[in-house]
């Protein structure tokens, strides 16, 4: 399989005034085309900072990348010129956000807004990019879609200025598609629409997708891998189904855990005992280690690599499972 | 949009009616007898007594309340006491450099505080941005008149390019104009400033970038946008702050618009032409702000596409 | 965790003012200190506002020449190294004269600000606290006052009761109360809303004690940047109706007036003119810039 995204060592530091912080530390994964990559982890973890990082969308944030690759076909998008970068973006890489209700420009038509990229990257006139922008309208199931294209963003509900989104995002049929947490601001119902639709245009069209939440129904329901962040590293990257049922890292197990059984209510998942650690008074060893159950005096002093345990295509960065597979036991 | 225009139609007409109550009590807050300050000093006793009967001074006060609106809507706004003429008359020329001057001071301050705004927008903390901003705040804090003085003797003394008074072309508005805007033009590019830094932390920006939109057109077309609809707004409530600069400005460049004639008026106590001179400044100043709430609800969707 | 990664961290949730208790006042006003010196240009400003104070006070020993003395062999001269800012037409040392008036001029607006802060502050306590119809009939004023562009208020004002100084205060001063009251009336609608004040009116405080014990102090800092804000704009005020003749007596050494009185000179001595205008802007600009150096010092969420 043929790797469509490759992120090697990726840093992004915050500017901070006593001196900066790393948000995101070296961060390795890839996205392999036509696969569904899941990247999950508790808020404040660098999930959001990773996709604009990879977007290179750090303008107006305090962050800017501090150094690692970012392959997009081969070619890396760190090094590009800007003028370069906005060729990828909305054409090859394309990205939805969290809040549908204010990503939308509140003062300009639907229909502008969708042309737009349109018209950017496909070089159609306006009367072809109008008809591309109502045909996109249509696949992602807005109904009247040419009465919309002269609506406004504040007349539409959550749920429709999301898939108004996402047939921005999809309209130059990108490679791959970024979507930083696309339904947490949705109602249930909507929720469960939105991902479908996601789901079979991912399908018709043969893209890659990142998919960023802190929701594990929903990693369960749309992802091929999963990749589990926590204080800007990867600690965990396995299948989907593998990582449900046999977590490595002592993070992951306690993510799956706090997932109530029955999913009726989606809750923050907050049942690991303590909080994310602050940027700026990172604990010396692995990251996690004042929040484990399992701490270990090494896990203190020392922080541990990203190594392949348990099986196939799996990784864990921790010291536990690395002994016990060294041991060749199971893990905890 | 319907609902809105008309909320706002409605709420000016209490205010017009108060202003009216105001400037009609003008002449009588005055200290001493107003049949005796409009007959002037050196009146004798029956010419005033003419005068208290001619403009029904010894009715009561809401009586002569009800006629002076009367009059009003017959576009009768009394008579100079000075001239004698009728105060409507002597405003007949005197209307057209008013509106001309503020109008010329309005454009040049909106186009160049929107840009000045901008630039030190996304310049932010950099050299453009304190150029702009040092420039605006000696812009509010110069006195306007001293300001025109200074243009008068370098640009018409000394260099000789412009008139130093009159309204005998339109070269003599450029210095006028250039003196009365600057305090808005400042204004305004603070404002826009910061109003543009607000748009650009918009969610909606993000967006624009995310497409590969170039920066030009996200600043330009997506947070200008949003910014100037703000701007517009606070350009309109900052006319009355122009109408009273033309007073200043008009009698630094001997223009014969209505705020000179404020400044002659009162200089020779001819009450009657205050009196319609406030009233005509107010009443203007409550309509252009009833046309930029207008404005704002037709420039901003929401209000545009909300209750039908 | 150290204090200054959680505001660090806190930063984007806006820092919206919490009402300090009274034990935790001090250190908010050290905090703001440290803030406001951090503004180099504000800081600066202040300087010079110190050093016209001082100018002011004690004006009369420090002239070079007695303002009103004339010279006739010296009219109309030009800055020379015996007449600093020059002469006028009388021969009177601008220099001199411009001391003197930093005097008249600081006078005028001070008193005009803190007259039009007392009233629009009680204006805006009573609106804010007691609301109903009371509020309705003090907004619905403070609207016809903000209906007449306010420096033509100050002309009507000035014309009903005649030129002079005092006048020109009261003209100031009445344009300058409706600003005060509707500042003051949204702190305190937000400030009657906090715990302490429903604490204080459940253990049974008059009115009267809530508004001057609890609420007042929370519209102090507002008060004391909206009227070093206001000084500027009423220097400006004062010296344009001197400047229309509306004020200062000419003979009075009033920065406005002897700009009029110069006026006629301008072709043949600028720098009648350019002195006294160079003051003014000057003295404008520090109140502007301390004024926007407080604001930022009081409410940063703007400058970052």
């Amino acid at each position: 399989m043929n790797k469509l995204l490759e992120v090697e060592g990726l840093k992004t530091e915050f500017k901070r005034a006593g001196g900066n912080v790393m948000a995101v530390a070296g961060l390795d994964f890839h996205i392999n085309s036509g696969e569904v990559l899941g990247l999950v982890g508790e808020s404040g973890c660098g999930k959001s900072v990773t996709s604009l990082s990879i977007m290179r969308l750090l303008k107006g944030t305090p962050g800017q990348n501090a150094g690692g690759h970012v392959k997009f076909e081969g070619k890396d998008l760190l090094r590009l010129s800007e003028n370069e970068m906005r060729k990828v973006r909305g054409k090859e890489l394309a990205m939805i956000f969290q809040e549908p209700m204010t990503s939308l420009n509140p003062v300009l038509r639907i229909g502008k807004q969708i042309e737009e990229p349109i018209r950017l990257h496909l070089g159609f006139n306006k009367a072809k990019a109008r008809e591309h922008a109502v045909h996109m309208l249509q696949l992602v199931g807005i109904p009247r879609a040419s009465e919309v294209m002269n609506d406004y963003p504040h007349q539409l509900s959550g749920g429709m200025r999301q898939r108004v989104m996402i047939a921005m995002a999809m309209s130059c049929h990108p490679k791959l598609l970024i979507a930083d947490e696309p339904t947490t601001a949705l109602d249930v119902t909507i929720q469960a629409q939105i991902l479908d639709l996601m789901k079979r245009l991912k399908e018709e069209r043969s893209m890659g997708m990142l998919l960023i939440t802190h929701d594990l129904g929903v990693v369960a329901e749309m992802c091929d891998r999963v990749v589990v962040m926590y204080a800007g590293r990867v600690v965990e990257e396995a299948p989907v189904k593998e990582l449900f049922a046999n977590p490595q890292h002592p993070y992951t197990q306690g993510l799956i855990r706090s997932v109530p059984k029955l999913r009726q209510k989606v809750k923050r998942l907050e049942s690991i005992p303590g909080n994310v650690p602050d940027l700026s008074h990172m604990p010396q060893g692995c990251k996690f280690a004042p929040r484990c159950a399992h701490v270990m005096p090494e896990c203190m002093t020392t922080e541990p690599e990203l190594l392949a345990v348990g099986g196939e295509g799996r990784k864990s960065r921790c010291w536990l499972t690395q002994q016990s597979e060294q041991k060749g036991g199971s893990a905890v | 949009m319907g609902r809105y225009a008309l909320q706002r139609l409605l709420g000016v007409i209490p205010l017009l009616f108060v202003v009216s109550v105001v400037v009609f009590m003008f002449i009588h807050l005055i200290p001493g007898d107003p049949a005796r300050l409009i007959a002037g000093k050196e009146a004798t006793l029956e010419e005033i007594n003419g005068i208290r009967e001619q403009l029904g001074l010894n009715n009561p006060l809401w009586q002569q309340y009800i006629d002076y609106m009367g009059r009003l809507f017959h576009g009768d706004l009394g008579n100079s006491i000075r001239s004698g003429l009728p105060v409507s008359d002597m405003l007949a020329t005197r209307v057209m450099p008013t509106i001309w001057l503020t109008l010329f001071s309005m454009g040049w301050a909106v186009i160049m505080g929107v840009f000045i705004g901008i630039i030190s927008a996304i310049n932010r903390n950099k050299w453009p941005d304190h150029v702009g901003m040092i420039t605006a705040i000696s812009g509010i804090s110069i006195p306007g008149f001293w300001l025109g003085l200074v243009l008068i003797q370098i640009f018409s003394v000394e260099l000789g390019w412009f008139p130093t008074g009159g309204v005998d072309s339109w070269s003599s508005y450029v210095l006028p104009s250039l003196t009365l805007g600057a305090g808005i033009m400042s204004m305004l590019a603070r404002f826009s400033r910061t109003s543009m830094l607000e748009s650009m932390r918009e969610d909606y920006i993000r967006t624009g970038r995310a497409k590969g939109l170039h920066e030009f057109i996200v600043v330009g077309r997506h947070a200008l946008r949003n910014s100037l609809i703000q701007v517009v707004t606070v350009a309109g409530l900052q006319f009355g702050f122009l109408l009273g600069g033309s007073v200043m400005v008009e009698t630094v460049f001997s223009i014969p618009g209505m705020g000179r004639m404020l400044v002659d008026s009162i200089a020779f106590r001819d009450y009657t032409v205050i009196q319609a001179l406030l009233l005509l400044f107010a009443t203007e100043f409550i309509l252009i702000n009833l046309l930029v709430d207008l404005l704002y609800g037709v420039l901003n969707p929401k209000i545009r596409f909300d209750s039908k | 965790m150290s204090q200054q990664s959680t505001a660090a961290a806190n930063s984007s949730q806006g820092s919206g003012q919490q009402p300090a208790a009274p034990a935790k006042r001090k250190s908010a006003t050290a905090e703001f200190l440290r803030k406001f010196s951090k503004q180099k240009v504000s800081l600066v400003a202040g300087i010079f506002i110190i050093l016209l104070v001082l100018v002011a006070i004690f004006g009369p020993y420090i002239t070079p020449y007695d303002p009103s003395a004339p010279d006739y062999d010296a009219l109309l001269a030009g800055p020379s190294a015996k007449h600093w800012a020059g002469t006028d037409e009388y021969g009177r040392d601008i220099l001199s004269r411009l001391i003197e008036g930093t005097r008249l001029s600081l006078a005028v607006s001070l008193s005009a600000v803190l007259i039009a802060a007392f009233f629009g502050t009680i204006l805006g306590l009573l609106s804010g606290y007691y609301g109903k119809w009371l509020d309705r009939l003090i907004m619905r004023g403070s609207d016809v006052m903000f209906s007449f562009p306010d420096i033509l208020l100050a002309i009507g004002i000035v014309a009903i009761l005649g030129p002079g100084l005092t006048n020109v205060v009261i003209a100031v001063a009445v344009f300058g109360i409706p600003s005060f009251a509707r500042m003051i009336r949204s702190v305190t609608l937000s400030a009657k809303e906090t715990l302490f004040v429903e604490a204080a009116r459940s253990m049974g405080a008059k009115d009267r004690r809530i508004i001057w014990r609890h609420i007042f102090p929370e519209t102090l800092p507002s008060v004391i940047v909206n009227v070093t804000m206001k000084i500027g704009g009423a220097i400006l005020a004062a010296s344009s109706l001197s400047f229309l003749g509306m004020g200062a007596k000419p003979t009075e050494p009033d920065w406005g007036a002897m700009l009029s009185m110069g006026r006629d000179y301008l072709s043949i001595a600028p720098h009648v003119v350019y002195f006294p205008g160079l003051i003014i802007f000057l003295t404008v600009l520090a109140f502007n810039l301390v004024g926007d150096g407080l604001q930022d010092a009081l409410d940063p969420k703007m400058k970052n």
